[in-house]
């Protein structure tokens, strides 16, 4: 089974956020970079099943060169090799197109990739991809198992879930507990350095969308404190002043 | 031309994110002098007298897709659908409620349609300098502007980002007949599994959560009681949910439920910057801590130090007699 996984190179979750040049740059300043935890689930799954069925795992990001260091940890996981198409992430369009036309070169059984990214959290390159390529696609998928030619999934819905039946190849963005997280070991690592990483340009150069400047939420106020014997003053508090009750 | 509103519903009863998606759709063809403001329904368990209903927060017309293959969320046939109304209408913009099915049809129908997708929109549109969408972003811990740059758009709308109020108003209720073909419903749904009767946590106007302070699922019934004081639904920090304590869609933060109630209330959970990604955007939050130097406490608007099993059974009875 050939399995493409999608990865996004992303600040760490304590990463405090902020902007530069008048709001319109991410400021990177003392930002550690992370391979996205979603896309850490679908990895560690895409390895698990390589180990049952047999195949290769293939890793794709859309990143400039600073992305290779978060490529090298997907490879010391266990992905057998990676590509990097090399350009700048400008919007969920961009990174599916480059996506997709690597889906649409490789011969892939199966694509998984997180929910969303943590940095835009748009949740929207399964379903284009899935569109693009003409696949299914199925997001966020919380169980994977395949038989055949068929996966058995289930997936997130509010307040449950779902079980699902899909034939090979599709396209999925995954969440937990769809395995445990793999760390990399000395031997992963060192092996890491040897597995091919393919550096392609960008397909197409297009986009829909331009982020034209950031903002940050507002300061929060001062935290009101009630001791145990105020509570009916905390009651007051949420009636009269938030007027939440 | 029209604007097109997607509604869900839940049991036949419209998902209150769907009804904010059609009272934003109503807002912005005020804004952009769009006269139609055309919901669109899909399968045979919502009543008309629900879908006209509609017309109170703001639709002319209701589009209905009765079939009942589309009772359960085929991503494809839902795509499809949406894109096939949209073509109906000459709808340049569609409205749809960010969730776990609004996210994956919205991106396939930007696809059909070429349309630019702003997703976790959390207010109108600034048209002073094109079309531009503020959107949360870094889970909550920002915002980004974005320029949709094309003709056609698609908005997901971030759940209790605008509070939707009730007018006059009946909507016409239309058939809409879809050509669906087996293509697009490859992924066969083969059971559901929903809790029954709750209100749901990602829509929930206040949430009630609890974390490992808790010390085990046996203590759960005050935090279910105090939910139910408030007409709240119920939550939990990530290792609540990995220990099993609680299902695993309960679990609220970076990882889980993202939840934007009007009160958040956080008992028994330290607030790990993981948790807070996931409850930032509440309006207030109420924080239960032993621990004066939890870390809740500096995101939180009231908060009481003290032993969550003394102050939470107290706080349901202050509350329950403060609402006779
Ligand atoms: C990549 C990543 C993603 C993550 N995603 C999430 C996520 O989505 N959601 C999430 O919640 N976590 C997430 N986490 C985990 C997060 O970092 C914390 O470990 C977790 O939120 C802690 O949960 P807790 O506050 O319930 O438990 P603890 O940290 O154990 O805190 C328990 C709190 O309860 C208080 N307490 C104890 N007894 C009492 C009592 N009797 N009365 C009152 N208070 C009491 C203590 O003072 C303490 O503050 C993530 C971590 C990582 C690394």
């Amino acid at each position: 089974m050939k399995i493409l996984v999608c990865i996004t190179h992303v600040p760490d979750t304590t990463s405090k956020i902020s902007f530069t040049e008048n709001n319109t740059k991410f400021d990177t300043t003392g930002v550690q970079y992370i391979i996205g935890p979603y896309d850490d689930y679908s990895l560690a799954r895409a390895i698990e099943l390589k180990e049952q069925h047999g195949g290769s795992v293939t890793v794709v990001n859309v990143g400039e060169a600073e992305t290779e260091p978060t490529i090298r940890k997907a490879l010391a996981i266990g992905a057998d090799d990676a590509i990097r198409i090399n350009a700048h992430p400008s919007d969920s369009f961009f990174v599916a197109q480059q996506i997709a036309s690597v889906v649409k070169e490789g011969g892939y059984d199966l694509v998984l990739m997180g929910r969303e990214s943590i940095d835009y959290n748009g949740g929207q390159v399964h379903g284009m991809v899935g569109e693009l390529v003409n696949m299914p696609s199925i997001s966020p998928v919380m169980q994977l198992d395949i038989e055949g030619d068929t996966a058995k999934l289930s997936r997130e819905i509010e307040g449950g879930k779902e079980q699902l039946e899909v034939k090979l190849p599709f396209i999925a963005g995954c969440q937990e507990p769809i395995a445990e997280w793999k760390i990399p070991n000395m031997r992963g690592i060192m092996m890491a350095r040897k597995k091919p990483l393919d550096v392609r340009d960008p397909a197409d150069n297009e986009q829909m969308t331009d982020t034209v400047r950031y903002e940050l939420p507002p300061p929060k106020g001062e935290v009101k404190m009630f001791s145990a014997d105020e509570l009916d003053a905390l009651v007051q508090a949420l009636k009269n002043e938030a007027n939440v009750l | 031309m029209a604007i097109v509103a997607l509604v869900e519903d839940s049991d036949g009863k419209i998902k209150k994110s769907s009804i904010e998606a059609v009272v934003y759709a109503a807002a912005l063809a005020k804004q952009i002098s769009e006269d139609e403001v055309v919901a669109l329904a899909l399968g045979n368990q919502v009543s008309s007298e629900e879908l006209e209903g509609l017309g109170k927060f703001g639709a002319n017309r209701v589009l209905h897709a009765n079939d009942e293959r589309l009772n359960q969320g085929v991503i494809q046939a839902y795509a499809s659908v949406v894109d096939q109304a949209m073509n109906e209408t000459g709808a340049n913009v569609l409205i749809l409620a960010k969730s776990s099915l609004g996210d994956p049809v919205a991106s396939r129908v930007a696809i059909k349609q070429q349309a630019a997708l702003g997703a976790n929109v959390v207010e109108l549109p600034d048209l002073s300098d094109g079309f531009v969408v503020k959107s949360s972003i870094y889970t909550g811990k920002a915002f980004a502007h974005t320029k949709l740059d094309r003709d056609k758009k698609i908005i997901a709308l971030r759940k209790n980002a605008i509070t939707p109020e009730e007018g006059e108003g009946k909507a016409t209720v239309e058939a809409f007949n879809p050509s669906l073909s087996d293509a697009d419903f490859g992924a066969t749904i083969t059971n559901t599994e929903k809790s029954e009767g709750d209100i749901l946590l990602p829509e929930a106007d206040i949430v009630v959560s609890g974390g490992r302070g808790l010390k085990g699922s046996e203590n759960w019934g005050m935090i279910e009681e105090l939910a139910d004081t408030l007409g709240a639904a119920t939550g939990c920090s990530k290792p609540v949910s990995d220990i099993g304590w609680r299902p695993h869609h309960e679990h609220v933060g970076q990882t889980g439920v993202k939840v934007s109630p009007s009160l958040y209330v956080a008992v028994g959970i330290s607030g790990a910057i993981q948790h807070l990604a996931g409850v930032n955007s509440s309006k207030y939050i109420l924080v239960v801590n032993q621990d004066a130097e939890a870390p809740f406490f500096k995101a939180a608007d009231y908060g009481v130090v003290g032993d969550a099993f003394e102050i939470v059974p107290q706080l349901t009875e202050k509350i329950k007699a403060s609402q006779n």
